[in-house]
């Protein structure tokens, strides 16, 4: 895997250590050397500075480890936790919007409807991923295939992944507002399980209108915000530059949200974030989700739906009187 | 513009000279025609000349809907706190409360329109620019639920910029919470119609103010899920002419009408009146 890449001045100490061990490792095996003896203590080294780093990260930094582009995506996560993925594509309506992936999967053995925002990895890959952000096409589509698994007794997983819903002529044309609006109304009471998981950035409207869930479950670097720190800092103090005091007092980060109540679990990260090993981002996602899924559907519709609109009334924090 | 000055100068020497006072006149922000307040006022802030909706206050839409003295405020002692911190969110509130009101940006209630009986919201712009926050959140909910319990139609009059950024995804869920709400009137046939009146943006039209089993607008308003500065800066292109407005969105299938201020009342009793099978109003007099 390539290991140049950061986005962050924070990640320079762990990328510059990586680099030497790879430069160790291929010197070694031009010359056969045997060089386990060198490797090892600047591993154990690597392994420490990771662990301390992303420890003290700042809600910034928290913000930049969501968004890095080496981060796992949806459909990485679709890969590896699930198996039997078949994608299914477009609106019925106008057409299909390749930021919003989803379909029929297994997870372990159960069938269930997985969708989710998609980013892409490279520049090609981002014009036709439109960088995560869904037209309303995107949602329309992602309605479909939850009613689809509502006909079919099958439960909805959600990865959530966005910089937001797209602002632009078209998707404005043909109703963003609407489409999440409807999404919202319909997930409410939707008479099957779902299940949210903000796997990389929460985006405000665009986020949860996959993102209305019996059980929403937040990876531990994650972001969920009601707008980017950028933006925030732009209309309050009239200056992007302010983004670490907006990141700051906007609350975006995994255990501000869940000691706020808004999300239902945090699930960890290896050190380092998850793009560090993917692999084990992913199985720990897939015992939560497997364990949580397992949960609901023990429960009746009508209970279910109960219980959703409960837990959603329940938001809000005002004095009375 | 020259006949226009030469009117100006003319009004303000007769203004002088009658001892009309400064505010008795009013000039319209769209088109620049001015007129006597009281003219204004009769036309329910619409300009006489380019029929212009200016912004009115909650209240304002509660008079014009609510049958005379027939509107009994719910829920008013709801105050916003600071749940995160969040720098300088207090003082904003206090100055808000002491400017507009302590109502924060919506005012609820119940009360009759043409004889019947409706739960009525409308927000109030004025009030850090209709954003919702819980406050709004919890109101709307209150009210749905009352609407809910009591078999009685919900009527919302938007006007907002969106979520509240001060709480944070707090906020955020309120669009949640409300849907999860106009869900539960739709399942139990409760009719619930929506006003988006100038703005309405962001998570208030991103929830409730679309779920309208009527969405009635009016003339004018800007209505859009992102507001229009946020759109120039992504696409770097000029919006076209009209883009967003009442119009736009009737034109583009996302209202049912764009209704004149002075229609707003008569449209909504019709409308729910059929809805609940009633009689029409005259046939119930
Ligand atoms: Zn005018």
């Amino acid at each position: 895997m390539g290991t140049t890449a950061f986005n962050a001045e924070f990640e320079k100490p762990i990328v510059e250590l990586e680099r030497q061990i790879d430069h160790l490792k291929r010197l070694a095996a031009d010359r056969q050397l045997d060089v386990q003896e060198e490797i090892e203590p600047l591993e154990a080294k690597l392994a420490a500075l990771r662990h301390d780093i992303y420890r003290h990260l700042t809600p910034m930094q928290r913000v930049q480890v969501a968004r890095h582009p080496r981060r796992p995506f949806t459909l990485d996560y679709i890969t590896t936790i699930f198996t039997d993925f078949v994608e299914l594509k477009g609106d019925r309506l106008y057409r299909d919007d390749p930021a919003i992936v989803g379909g029929w999967a297994r997870l372990r053995e159960r069938p269930v409807v997985v969708i989710g925002q998609q980013k892409g990895r490279d520049t090609k890959d981002n014009l036709k991923r439109n960088f995560g952000m869904a037209h309303p096409e995107g949602y329309r589509k992602a309605l479909r295939l939850m009613y689809m698994a509502e006909r079919f007794k099958a439960p909805v997983i959600t990865l959530i992944d966005t910089p937001g819903a797209y602002p632009g002529l078209g998707a404005e044309e043909r109703g963003q507002a609407e489409a999440i609006a409807r999404n919202l109304e319909e997930m409410a009471a939707l008479e099957t399980p779902l299940v949210a998981v903000i796997i990389g950035e929460g985006g405000s409207g665009g986020a949860l209108a996959l993102g209305l869930a019996d059980c929403v479950l937040m990876l531990e670097h994650a972001i969920y915000s009601v707008i980017s720190p950028e933006g925030c800092a732009a209309i309050l103090w009239k200056d992007a530059a302010e983004k670490e005091r907006a990141a700051e007092s906007l609350k975006l980060t995994s255990d501000d949200l869940l000691r706020l109540g808004l999300v239902d679990e945090i699930v960890p990260e290896p050190a380092g974030g998850a793009h560090a090993d993917p692999a084990e981002a992913a199985a720990n996602l897939e015992s939560a989700l497997a364990a949580d899924v397992e949960e609901l559907v023990k429960v009746t519709p009508d209970e279910l739906k109960r219980r959703r609109t409960e837990k959603y009334l329940r938001m809000g924090s005002y004095l009375e009187g | 513009m020259a006949w226009f000055l030469k009117d100006r100068k003319r009004r303000k020497a007769l203004r002088e000279r009658l001892e009309i006072p400064p505010d008795a006149w009013d000039k319209c922000e769209q088109c620049g025609h001015v007129d006597l307040s009281e003219n204004f006022d009769r036309a329910l802030q619409v300009c006489p000349e380019c029929g212009y909706h200016r912004r009115i206050s909650a209240r304002r839409y509660i008079e014009i809907l609510a049958d005379p003295n027939s509107f009994i405020e719910l829920f008013a002692d709801l105050r916003s706190v600071d749940p995160l911190q969040f720098e300088g969110y207090p003082e904003r509130v206090s100055r808000a409360v002491k400017q507009v009101g302590p109502q924060d940006a919506i005012v609820t209630g119940y009360c009759t329109v043409t004889g019947f009986n409706i739960n009525l919201g409308a927000m109030e712009f004025a009030f850090m620019g209709g954003s919702m926050g819980s406050v709004v959140g919890e109101k709307i909910a209150r009210l749905a639920t009352r609407s809910l319990e009591a078999g009685i139609p919900l009527v919302i009059i938007s006007a907002s910029g969106g979520a509240r950024m001060q709480e944070g995804v707090l906020s955020l869920m309120q669009l949640a919470k409300t849907s999860a709400m106009i869900a539960r009137l739709r399942e139990e046939r409760i009719p619930y119609i929506s006003v988006l009146t100038n703005p309405t943006t962001g998570g208030v039209t991103a929830s409730y103010a679309m779920q309208g089993d009527v969405n009635l607008a009016e003339p004018g308003a800007l209505i859009g899920f992102a507001g229009p500065r946020v759109i120039q800066q992504t696409i770097r292109q000029d919006l076209p002419e009209g883009f967003q407005t009442a119009e736009f969105l009737a034109d583009h299938g996302m209202v049912d009408r764009v209704v004149l201020r002075s229609e707003l009342r008569d449209t909504t009793a019709r409308l729910l009146r059929m809805m609940q099978g009633l009689p029409s109003a005259e046939a119930d007099d």
